[in-house]
């Protein structure tokens, strides 16, 4: 089985494939070369993969673009598959993230986008249309972009009642709708707002950087605040604070493991102020009881003079078993582990600043 | 009125490859140039977004507004030193799509 990894930096996409049990990873790309790819999905819904990158280009803005060739080729829609209709009154500045929809429905699909916007695709990603449920909430003219936008950067589809969806905005926080997006409401009861004065809890403004679903019990979420690691068991209806990993509060992303419910995985930076891996060490951080306790993994990971930095989609798992995991630095570094994070190898580095990665097995 | 459109070498793939385009353009308004509405650089690029659309949406946003690291030139002046997208289009003018001095 192969296995695909794509890789978007700040100046292109690139590609680490591996048809040997994940032992050896090739390196390709790369492809759309100047342009930020900041979401990239590979859809192995039907019956062959479809990968799908949203990127932007400093002088030419944001496009989508597919590929049903693993990236052989990609093709853009004349007629722009991914844009704000007429009356909106807002322009499409970047793709924050692509999400294939439910698998029993394998032509639907989600965009989140900047500014803060749900789209949905019922045509395999040929035209999206803006969720209006959630254009329209009454909480949008209050929400405040985050460092890097007023993105919306999480999509999570409920895996056995698709009309329930979670989405997650920097920095408004955690929407859930139970009704396919005709309507949402704000859920972050639970999760603290350090950075605002004398309310420590506000209905929303949160600055959620990240959330995923665990794998056994999809009530089960973890979320990466802005500051603090928090857990629901209740399907995002409330969050509650996860043991804290020895007082380090701030990171990006946040992965569940793929098939081990109750694992899941973080990778912690130093202080709101500094952004990179404490102490030089660049650690990832498992749980395997739900975030009651963690275990720093650090086999094959630099433990001196890595000051590196992980965003919010530089990290993710390619859904096997056991898990491969993989991370991308803004200094170019990939890290891959095929052993559910038990031990680490360098993939790839001097690449450009790496915003995103996805991997999945794509067959032969 | 046909109108010649210079593209820039990163924008020609989503032409066949081609350096320019020629495209035909009917007044602001909506009727023929010939009878009277004045062909602007806004309307040849309606123009374009019928004929070319990917090329089109690279220089102008869903908004219509054309995007901040894009210059649009009508022979050797910068739209943007003349009247925008509203700067009239003669006989014989040819538009060129240049990308601004900009990134990192």
């Amino acid at each position: 089985m192969d296995t695909l990894v794509l890789v978007g930096t700040t100046k292109g996409l690139f590609a680490l494939r591996s048809d040997d049990g994940r032992e050896q990873f090739e390196l390709a790309g790369p492809s759309f070369a100047g342009e930020e790819v900041y979401a990239t999905c590979i859809d192995t819904r039907g019956p062959a993969p479809r990968l799908f990158t949203g990127s932007v280009s400093n002088h030419w803005g944001p496009v989508l673009r597919r590929s049903d060739d693993l990236g052989a080729s990609w093709s853009e829609d004349e007629r722009a598959a991914l844009a704000f209709p007429e009356g909106s009154d807002a322009s499409l500045a970047r793709i924050w993230q692509l999400t294939a929809g439910p698998a029993d429905e394998p032509d639907v699909v989600y965009a989140g986008v900047e500014p803060a916007a749900l789209f949905r695709s019922d045509d395999g990603g040929s035209s999206f249309s803006l969720v209006r449920g959630l254009w329209d909430h009454p909480h949008r003219p209050q929400w405040e972009p985050g460092g890097g936008g007023l993105c919306l950067h999480t999509v999570l589809v409920h895996p056995t009642e698709p009309e329930r969806l979670l989405i997650a905005i920097s920095a408004a926080g955690v929407y859930l709708s139970d009704d396919g997006g005709e309507s949402w409401r704000a859920s972050n009861a639970g999760i603290l707002v350090p950075f605002l004065p004398d309310t420590p809890e506000v209905e929303f403004g949160q600055c959620v950087h990240k959330v995923a679903r665990d794998s056994g019990d999809p009530e089960r979420l973890y979320l990466q605040h802005h500051g603090g690691i928090y857990r629901s068991d209740d399907g995002g209806g409330s969050w509650t604070a996860m043991s804290s990993i020895a007082g380090m509060d701030f990171g990006f992303p946040v992965v569940a493991h793929p098939t081990r419910s109750g694992t899941a995985y973080l990778l912690p930076l130093e202080s709101d102020e500094y952004r990179c891996t404490p102490n030089g060490q660049c650690t990832v951080w498992r749980t395997v009881d739900g975030g009651a306790s963690w275990e720093p993994l650090t086999k094959g990971l630099p433990q001196q003079d890595a000051h590196v930095t992980v965003l919010r989609d530089g990290f993710t798992t390619d859904g096997q078993d056991p898990a491969g995991l993989y991370f991308g630095t803004r200094t170019g570094e990939v890290y891959g582990s095929i052993d559910d994070g038990e031990s680490w190898r360098l993939l790839a580095d001097h690449l450009p600043p790496v915003v995103s990665v996805r991997a999945a097995p794509v067959g032969r | 009125m046909k109108v010649r459109v210079r593209v820039p070498t990163a924008l020609r793939e989503l032409v066949a490859g081609a350096q320019t385009v020629d495209v035909d353009v009917i007044g602001a308004a909506g009727s023929a140039d010939a009878a009277g509405d004045p062909v602007t650089v806004g309307s040849v690029l309606d123009a374009l977004a019928v004929d070319h659309p990917a090329l089109e949406r690279r220089v102008r946003d869903e908004l219509g507004r054309t995007r901040v690291h894009v210059n649009v030139f009508v022979g050797a002046d910068n739209v943007r030193d003349l009247e925008g997208l509203a700067t009239p289009i003669a006989p014989g003018d040819e538009l060129s799509i240049i990308p601004a001095i900009s990134g990192g």
